[in-house]
């Protein structure tokens, strides 16, 4: 019981430390708001979350999910290249070889980069952005279908060439069940990736959401919504975190 | 023409630091149809290698191996395959496990008759009841009686078993070897069987005919040794038979009479097994 107190009671210790931290941090930096100005100035975002003042001037949650549209458009087409590219990086040790230097190099590349590059190509805001977290989030999915492939072990591959399995049903039976927990956890990495690029990406595109929302307040010197702005981003991207983890322990367990 | 043909074989492995290790040499073996045979040697002796050659999971350097007159490509069609670690696919039921071998066994069948199928080899294994298990709710036992079943349930012509029941603890093994001796003799149709094991009791329990392997490397075949007990046999009688222990003593003679350095173990696990054995048999 006591313990149970303690797991409730030590979290708020923490919370209530930082926001001392950043109390006081704000009576040395002039124009870092106090969290008490941040809360007085964002209330009206956070107590009518889904209002639509203006094109910008919306309620932190319906910003939060015009930016969450977005992530789950570019992670999904993130994923739907990256799986199979795993799955093929996976099985083929030629393929690997081929093309590993190619991934190494790709995958260390900043989506502040990648961005300009999407529109060029595709000459709007909206599908660069797409662009920008699909390359940016696909990495840990062709990873780690890679490496769940490569893990499966060789008992599994004997009772294929055993039953004498067709290679599609090889595919379906064997090799995707027993990715399967890999598949997952490169695809939390993923999200979690997806999430940081559509931040950058929307202060870059000044298209609306969390991170447009933050650029532009930052530009119209209301500091306190930038506050606002990078809590919320904070929040979303545990809870998508935890809700993945989640999925990944419920598949573990099959 | 023997069913089974194995002409004169050569296998080596290339280790990691580049060294070849020549595992089997000059081997032949003749196994006819219907007949069950046990290759009988010590961990290490080159016998999964041979297994495997047999199966068509590897192939030879040198020399040949052929399946009712035709070479072996790849695994048989009509071959069914008995693996010492189980080898279930975990996010399968004890039922989809089988019923994945009936599937690509007999593509033409309906799911219905594949389920069917697979119920019934389950049935036969004493499993009827467990059959919507996954492999991790069952006992070591019951999983090596799944993987018998998903064997028999392809309707097989030739059935290799690689140490079977090595993993399973001494009594499970006992009544399992039991149940595979009577599941032998009680078919109409003899499968032509090659079980590889360490145990000669398991060996004159189960086989037609006994093929020690000389341990090496590389390793070499030791002198056919018949099992003309009549069937079905049962541990406890063996245990007693003249003729059995006549052929215990000639099996390990020749596993020991061979120069190498696995003699020795070769002799202390096989030479335990019937004390043990005879004592199992005295304590129930």
């Amino acid at each position: 019981m006591a313990k149970r107190i303690l797991n409730f009671l030590l979290p708020l210790c923490g919370i209530a430390l930082a926001l001392g931290i950043w109390w006081a941090a704000s009576r040395v930096v002039p124009d870092l708001p106090s969290p008490a100005r941040t809360w007085e100035e964002s209330k009206l975002y956070i107590l009518e979350p889904l209002t639509k003042r203006g094109e910008t001037d919306q309620g932190i949650l319906l910003l939060a999910y015009y930016s969450l549209v977005r992530v789950a458009q570019g992670f999904l087409l993130g994923i739907a290249i990256a799986t199979p590219i795993g799955f093929l990086l996976g099985v083929s040790s030629t393929l690997t070889k081929m093309f590993d230097p190619i991934l190494q190099v790709l995958r260390p590349i900043s989506p502040l980069a990648w961005l300009p590059l999407g529109l060029i190509i595709f000459q709007k805001s909206e599908p660069a952005a797409l662009f920008a977290i699909a390359v940016c989030s696909m990495w840990p999915t062709v990873i780690n279908t890679m490496l769940g492939v490569r893990a499966i072990p060789q008992d599994y591959w004997n009772v294929a060439r055993v039953l004498r399995l067709s290679k599609m049903t090889t595919f379906t039976k064997i090799i995707v069940p027993a990715t399967l927990p890999y598949m997952f956890t490169g695809y939390r990495l993923s999200l979690g990736i997806a999430w940081l690029v559509i931040v950058a990406s929307e202060m870059l595109t000044g298209t609306p959401g969390v991170g447009g929302f933050l650029w532009q307040e930052y530009n119209s010197l209301v500091y306190a919504h930038i506050l606002l702005a990078i809590i919320t981003i904070g929040v979303v991207g545990f809870a998508l975190d935890r809700l993945m983890g989640f999925a990944e322990a419920k598949l573990r367990a099959v | 023409m023997a069913f089974i043909e194995v002409r004169a074989v050569y296998k080596s492995f290339t280790a990691s630091n580049g060294a070849a290790r020549q595992v089997l040499r000059d081997v032949s073996l003749d196994i006819e149809q219907g007949e069950f045979v046990s290759i009988v040697g010590a961990m290490g002796s080159g016998k999964s290698t041979l297994l495997s050659l047999l199966a068509g999971l590897t192939t030879p350097d040198r020399g040949t191996v052929s399946i009712g007159g035709e070479p072996v490509r790849g695994v048989h069609r009509h071959a069914a395959f008995v693996f010492q670690n189980y080898s279930l696919l975990p996010w399968f039921s004890a039922l989809e496990n089988v019923r994945l071998a009936v599937e690509a066994a007999f593509p033409e069948l309906t799911r219905e008759q594949q389920l069917m199928r697979a119920s019934d080899a389950l049935g036969t294994v004493g499993l009827g009841n467990a059959i919507h298990r996954r492999p991790r709710q069952l006992s070591g036992g019951m999983r090596q009686r799944v993987a018998i079943a998903r064997a028999v349930a392809t309707e097989p012509h030739v059935l290799f078993l690689d140490d079977p029941f090595g993993a399973l603890d001494a009594l499970t093994r006992e009544t399992l070897q039991q149940e595979l001796a009577g599941l032998g003799s009680q078919s109409d149709r003899r499968v032509t069987t090659v079980m590889i094991t360490n145990s000669v009791e398991e060996a004159i329990l189960l086989s037609d005919r006994i093929v020690p392997i000389v341990p090496g490397p590389p390793a070499t075949l030791g002198v056919a040794i018949p099992v003309e007990l009549p069937r079905p046999r049962s541990v406890a009688q063996l245990a007693h038979d003249e003729q059995a222990s006549h052929v215990r003593a000639h099996v390990i003679a020749t596993l020991t009479a061979a120069p190498g350095r696995l003699r020795k173990h070769a002799v202390e696990a096989n030479a335990s097994s019937p004390v043990l054995q005879a004592v199992a048999k005295e304590t129930l």
